[in-house]
C-alpha cells in the first residue's frame, strides 16, 4: 500500500472514529427518562439507567452496524457484485426461518440455541443463493441483485405462511423489523461475536481482495477459493443470524456502507475493512438516534429508517452507475 | 382453434370455482350467506380481471414478459398515496372523507406518479434488467415510506394502517366494490376495444411505428389505464406482488397465438380460477382462510426466478 493511501486511510479512520464517539455520547444522552447525575425523582438512578438500558442499546447498535456492514462487504466479494448484501440475498430471511423453526419445536430454547439454528439456516439459504447466482450470466450484473431480492421474497413468503398458520405473525414482525428499543442488559451480549467476525474478516482481508478478481485469477494466485468461500459464508450467516435473533432485520447496511467506502477509499480491503466497520456502526447508530428523535417520545424502528435510506441510496447507485457507463 | 378449446376448458374450470365458492359448506341462513359470498365473489372477480388486463397490457407496452405493474412498484405507490393522504389530513380528516372521494384522489395520484416515474423510463428505452431492478427497489422504498408515515401518524392508528399493507382476499374492501367494478368495466372495455392496436404494439416499438402506430400516444394512454386498474385492485384487496406475473405467464403458455383477444380472456379466467378457486380450496379444503396471497406470492416468485434463468438460456 502506498504511503499516500495509508495516510488517507488513517485520516479517514480518525474522522470516522470521532464521528462515532460523538454519536455514542448523543445516543447515551437521549431517552424518554430524563438524565440527571443525582438521580431523578421516582426514576432510575443514573448509573442503573446507563448500565441496564442506554449503554446496551448503544453498544448493540454499534456492534450490529459494524458486523452487518462487514458481512455485506464479504457478500459483495463472494458474488463479485456490488449490489448484494444479507437482506437482499435471502440470508436474513433464512435466519428468520430458522428462528421460526426453533420457536415451533423448542419453544423453551434460549437465545444461544436460537442463534445457532438461525445461523445454520442462514448458511443453507445463502449457500443456495450463491450456488444459483453463479449460474446467472456475468455480463448482466443487475440480474444477481434482482434474483436475490425475489429469492429473499420467496423465502420470506414461506416464513410468513408458516408464521400465519402457527399464530406467530406478531413475533415475525419483531424479527423482520430491526429495533433497538427492547435491548437491555442481558439481551444483547451475543452481539459481541461481531467483534470476532470483524476481526477474522480483517485478518483475511488481503485474500478477500484477491478473491474479488474472480475464481480463476484468485486460484492462480494461490488462494484456496472454496475454503475462503466457506469461511466467508459462515461469517456472513452468523452475523446476519445474530442480528435477526437479537434485534431483528436491519436491511441495506451491508449495501450502503461498502459502496460508499469503496467510492471514497478504493477496494483494498486491508485498508478499507476497518472503515467499513466504523461506517456501519455510524450509520446504524445515527439511524437509531434519528428514529428516537423523529417523533419523540415514540420511536421509529431502525429497520424502518434504514428501509427508507437503503433503497434510496441503492437507486442512486444503480442509476448513477448507468450514467457513468 | 386450439385457443377456443383452451378457453372452453378454463371457462368450465372458472365456473366450477365460482359455483364451489358459492355453495361449499353452505348452511345457516342461506340467503344471508349467499349475499355475503356474492359480494366477496364480485370483489375477487373484479380484482382478477383488473390485474389480468393490466398486467398483459403492461407487458405489451414494455415489450417483455417478466415486468408487471406490481413488480415495478405501482401498488406500493398506491399505498404510499393512501398513507400520505392520512398524514396530510390527519386520521380523523381521513376517516370523515367519503370512500369514493378518497379512492378518486388516490387513483389520480397514482396515475400522475406512474406517468412521472415510468413514462420517462419507457421513452428512453432503458435496459430491461436495470428497469426491473430499479422497479423492485422503488417498490421497496415506497413500502418503507408507507411504513414510516404510518408510524409518524399515530401509534394508535398504526395497527389500522399496517393491516392495509398485507393483501387480504378473504375480507376485501367492499365499500368501494361498486365503483371498483364500474371502473374495471370501463377501463377493461377500453383495453379490449384496443386489442388490435395492442397486437401491433406487441410487434415491438420500431415495427409498430413503421406500421403507422402513434407509439408514444398509445403507450401513454395504456399506461394510464393500467395504473387505474392497479388502483382498483389494490384498493380492494391490497398488494399482491406476483399474482399478475403468475397468470400472465400461464396465459402466454396456454394460448397458441399472442393475439390480445385470446390472451386477455385466458388471463382473466385464470385469475378467477386462482383467486376464487384458491380461496375456496384454502378456506374449505385446508381450513386456512387468510393465506392465499402468501401462497400466490410464493408461487409467483418461483415463476419469476424461473423466468430469470430461462432468459439466460435464450
Amino acid at each position: 500500500m502506498s504511503a499516500k493511501l495509508e495516510t488517507h486511510h488513517r485520516r479517514a479512520m480518525i474522522g470516522a472514529g470521532l464521528c462515532l464517539a460523538l454519536l455514542v455520547v448523543l445516543s447515551l444522552a437521549i431517552g424518554v427518562q430524563e438524565l440527571s447525575l443525582s438521580g431523578t425523582e421516582g426514576g432510575m438512578p443514573f448509573g442503573d439507567l446507563m448500565a441496564i438500558s442506554r449503554l446496551p442499546r448503544t453498544l448493540a447498535a454499534v456492534l450490529c452496524g459494524a458486523g452487518l456492514a462487514v458481512a455485506g462487504q464479504i457478500m459483495q466479494t463472494l458474488t463479485r457484485n456490488r449490489f448484494v448484501e444479507p437482506s437482499t440475498a435471502g440470508t436474513a430471511q433464512s435466519a428468520a426461518l430458522g428462528i421460526l423453526i426453533v420457536t415451533l419445536f423448542l419453544p423453551a430454547a434460549g437465545l444461544g440455541v436460537k442463534a445457532l439454528v438461525a445461523s445454520g439456516c442462514a448458511l443453507i439459504g445463502t449457500a443456495l443463493f450463491l450456488a444459483t447466482a453463479h449460474r446467472l450470466p456475468p455480463e448482466q450484473p443487475h440480474l444477481v441483485p434482482l434474483f436475490g431480492l425475489v429469492y429473499g421474497g420467496v423465502v420470506g413468503a414461506a416464513v410468513t405462511y408458516v408464521a400465519w398458520q402457527t399464530d406467530l405473525l406478531q413475533y415475525l414482525d419483531i424479527w423482520t423489523n430491526g429495533e433497538f428499543s427492547g435491548v437491555l442488559k442481558g439481551r444483547y451480549e451475543l452481539l459481541f461475536v461481531a467483534f470476532v467476525i470483524v476481526g477474522v474478516a480483517t485478518v483475511i482481508a488481503d485474500r478477500l481482495t484477491i478473491m474479488a478478481l474472480g475464481k480463476d485469477q484468485a486460484t492462480s494466485l494461490g488462494i484456496d477459493y472454496r475454503r475462503m468461500t466457506q469461511i466467508g459464508l459462515v461469517l456472513v450467516s452468523v452475523m446476519s443470524a445474530l442480528s435477526v435473533v437479537v434485534v431483528g432485520l436491519i436491511p441495506f447496511v451491508g449495501l450502503v456502507v461498502p459502496n460508499l467506502i469503496s467510492r471514497l477509499s478504493g477496494d483494498n480491503l486491508r485498508g478499507t475493512l476497518p472503515l467499513v466497520a466504523l461506517g456501519g456502526a455510524i450509520l446504524v447508530l445515527a439511524s437509531d438516534i434519528a428514529g428516537r428523535v423523529m417523533r419523540f417520545p415514540y420511536e421509529i424502528p431502525v429497520g424502518t429508517v434504514m428501509g427508507v435510506i437503503g433503497p434510496a441510496v441503492f437507486l442512486w447507485f444503480i442509476l448513477r452507475e448507468r450514467r457513468d457507463a | 382453434m386450439r385457443d377456443r378449446i383452451v378457453i372452453g376448458l378454463i371457462l368450465c374450470l372458472a365456473l366450477t370455482s365460482i359455483i364451489a365458492f358459492m355453495t361449499v359448506n353452505l348452511r345457516g341462513n342461506i340467503a344471508f350467506a349467499l349475499e355475503l359470498r356474492g359480494i366477496r365473489l364480485a370483489a375477487l372477480v373484479t380484482v382478477a380481471v383488473a390485474i389480468a388486463l393490466s398486467t398483459v397490457t403492461f407487458q405489451t407496452i414494455t415489450g417483455n414478459r417478466i415486468l408487471t405493474p406490481s413488480i415495478m412498484g405501482l401498488d406500493a405507490l398506491y399505498q404510499f398515496g393512501q398513507a400520505a393522504l392520512v398524514f396530510a389530513l390527519g386520521g380523523l380528516g381521513y376517516v370523515s372523507l367519503s370512500p369514493h372521494l378518497k379512492f378518486g384522489m388516490e387513483a389520480s395520484a397514482l396515475m400522475l406518479l406512474a406517468m412521472l416515474i415510468l413514462w420517462p423510463a419507457l421513452k428512453s428505452r432503458m435496459d430491461l434488467t436495470l428497469m426491473l431492478l430499479a422497479g423492485v427497489v422503488i417498490g421497496g422504498l415506497f413500502r418503507s415510506l408507507t411504513n414510516l408515515l404510518a408510524r409518524l401518524i399515530d401509534p394508535q392508528e398504526f395497527a389500522v394502517a399496517q393491516r392495509a399493507m398485507y393483501a387480504n382476499f378473504s375480507a376485501p374492501n367492499t365499500d368501494l366494490l361498486a365503483i371498483a367494478t364500474l371502473v374495471t368495466l370501463l377501463a377493461g372495455g377500453f383495453l379490449f376495444s384496443r386489442r388490435h392496436l395492442l397486437d401491433i404494439a406487441a410487434l415491438g416499438r420500431d415495427t409498430a411505428i413503421g406500421l403507422g402506430l402513434d407509439w408514444n400516444r398509445v403507450v401513454l394512454v395504456q399506461l394510464i389505464t393500467v395504473s387505474l386498474l392497479v388502483a382498483v385492485a389494490t384498493a380492494l384487496v391490497g398488494p399482491v406482488t406476483f399474482f399478475g406475473l403468475l397468470i400472465a405467464a400461464l396465459a402466454e403458455r396456454l394460448t397458441s397465438s399472442r393475439r390480445h383477444a385470446s390472451v386477455f380472456v385466458v388471463a382473466m379466467l385464470l385469475g378467477v380460477i386462482v383467486l376464487v378457486g384458491g380461496q375456496t380450496l384454502l378456506q374449505h379444503g385446508l381450513g386456512q382462510a387468510g393465506t392465499l396471497s402468501v401462497v400466490v406470492d410464493f408461487l409467483g416468485g418461483l415463476v419469476f426466478i424461473l423466468f430469470l434463468f430461462a432468459r439466460r438460456a435464450r
